[in-house]
């Protein structure tokens, strides 16, 4: 069974990193949405600055959102959903291994090149260990609630917006939280652990309600 | 339990609402008739809101009955996940749109009374927030099952989508002790009992009442519609199925 969740995982990587249209393209709307936002707002760096964890958090979001497709839907297309499901491997483990592979082609990178975006909306020094801390954090959570939403859509063919559209009202708690400790360790008087926990807690939640809820839909496509 | 398992027949079903229906709309018309006149003539105005007060009326029963027919999806969903009830997805389906419009109503009013009170129409605030979230799941639920569109399939993946949602529902309730909300606190369902005046408080539950039943008329009727709308569906497929063996004896003979 560990072989089975390695194989998955293994394979899901490979294909992020070969494919194309993985980890790299959320990047690079990662960096489109945070260059959007300024001219947007303009280029005032004391509005930005108070709003940069913001700004960041929402392009993670986003980014996470607009790449959850590909999740289920090319297995599908190919195949390879029905020999996971007939598999040996437990369906729920299956989701996790492939939820895993998707935050690590995607959450991961949003959260270790948030410091580089950072820069471009004045986040100032001591909030960029915080930020990395809470998108590593949230970002799971993000993967996993996502992989819920694209395994219910994802006999599709055409989409469009349906997944980030269910997928986004779930997100809600993640992103308020994420924000929250991301500004307290700017200063203010809430302290940066209270909703930097809350946070972790509500990943952990999210990764399994998530798996479960993904494991359930996929089982229930005939 | 067991009434249940009678109406999983859906002609019986059919022939059972068939005769309730009118029942329900009658009910329905004198308790909303009943509770209109009390809450426009009968309740006084407040000693500080003045008639704008009477808003109220439309926004209580309309925010209740947003998260009772969330609910009733959810137990639907229930039902169509763990005991396969051949029904649970017909009520499911009906109930979406229904009670996306009472939250709707519920975030309209609400902003219509919200302006000369608070001086706002919007304020993000944890009840706010929480049921115009609660209308976006109403709004992808209605989106998921237009999306999908083999009714079966469709209802299960509706149904997981409805049970991790509602969440939501218990932290609306609980939003006005939860945070420091602009929102007032409960005054109708809460320990110790209601903090409303009688003369406003019985206009309330009767206007409750008659929008509920109003509101499970529509139930029914959308349910009726939705079993026709699949027998449509299931005649279209065979008469295809039948033309398409025609076809094949003719090209064969």
């Amino acid at each position: 069974m560990r072989r089975a969740f390695l194989a998955i995982l293994k394979r899901d990587l490979a294909l992020a990193a070969r494919a194309g249209g993985g980890g790299e393209l959320a990047l690079v709307f990662f960096l489109t949405l945070v260059v959007l936002v300024p001219f947007a707002l303009g280029p005032d760096l004391n509005l930005l600055s108070r709003i940069g964890p913001a700004i960041l958090w929402l392009g993670a979001l986003l980014s996470v959102l607009i790449g959850l497709d590909r999740l289920f839907q090319s297995d599908e297309e190919d195949g390879s959903l029905d020999l996971i499901r007939a598999s040996a491997l437990p369906l729920e483990l299956a989701v996790l291994s492939k939820g895993l592979a998707h935050w690590l082609t995607t959450g991961l990178p949003l959260a270790l090149v948030s410091p580089l975006l950072g820069l471009l909306v004045a986040l100032p020094g001591e909030g960029v260990l915080p930020l990395i801390a809470t998108l590593l954090v949230g970002t799971p959570a993000l993967s996993f609630i996502g992989a819920g939403g694209a395994a219910l859509a994802a006999s599709l063919r055409r989409g469009g917006l349906i997944v980030p559209v269910l997928v986004a009202p779930l997100t809600v708690p993640v992103l308020i939280f994420g924000v929250s400790a991301a500004n307290a360790a700017l200063g203010g008087t809430v302290p940066f652990l209270t909703p930097f926990l809350i946070l972790c807690a509500i990943s952990l939640m999210a990764i399994v309600v998530g798996t479960i809820a993904a494991a359930a839909a996929l089982r229930s496509v005939d | 339990m067991a009434s249940l398992i009678d109406l999983a027949n859906p002609t019986r079903f059919m022939r059972l609402s068939a005769a309730l229906l009118p029942w329900f709309a009658a009910a329905a018309a004198v308790f909303l008739a009943t509770g209109l006149y009390l809450a426009w003539f009968v309740a006084p105005a407040d000693y500080q809101q003045g008639e704008t007060i009477r808003i109220m009326f439309i926004h209580v029963p309309a925010a209740w009955l947003a998260m009772m027919f969330y609910s009733v999806m959810a137990v639907s969903a229930f039902g169509t996940l763990v005991w396969r009830h051949p029904l649970a997805d017909v009520a499911q389906k009906a109930a979406a749109p229904i009670g996306a419009c009472f939250a709707l109503v519920c975030l309209i009013t609400g902003a219509l009374w919200g302006k000369p009170m608070w001086g706002t129409y919007w304020v993000w605030d944890a009840r706010l927030t929480s049921v115009l979230v609660l209308l976006l799941i109403y709004l992808g639920i209605i989106a998921l099952w237009r999306v999908l569109d083999e009714p079966l399939r469709a209802a299960r993946a509706v149904a997981i989508l409805t049970l991790v949602g509602f969440v939501n529902v218990p932290i609306i309730k609980f939003s006005v002790d939860w945070w420091n909300t602009l929102h007032q606190p409960a005054s109708v369902l809460r320990m110790g009992g209601p903090t409303i005046h009688p003369s406003m408080l019985w206009p309330l539950l009767i206007l409750a009442i008659g929008f509920t039943l109003f509101a499970l008329a529509l139930h029914m009727l959308g349910m009726r519609a939705e079993i026709m709308r699949r027998r449509v569906r299931t005649l279209t497929i065979l008469e295809a199925e039948r033309l398409d063996r025609l076809a094949a004896q003719g090209a064969a003979a």
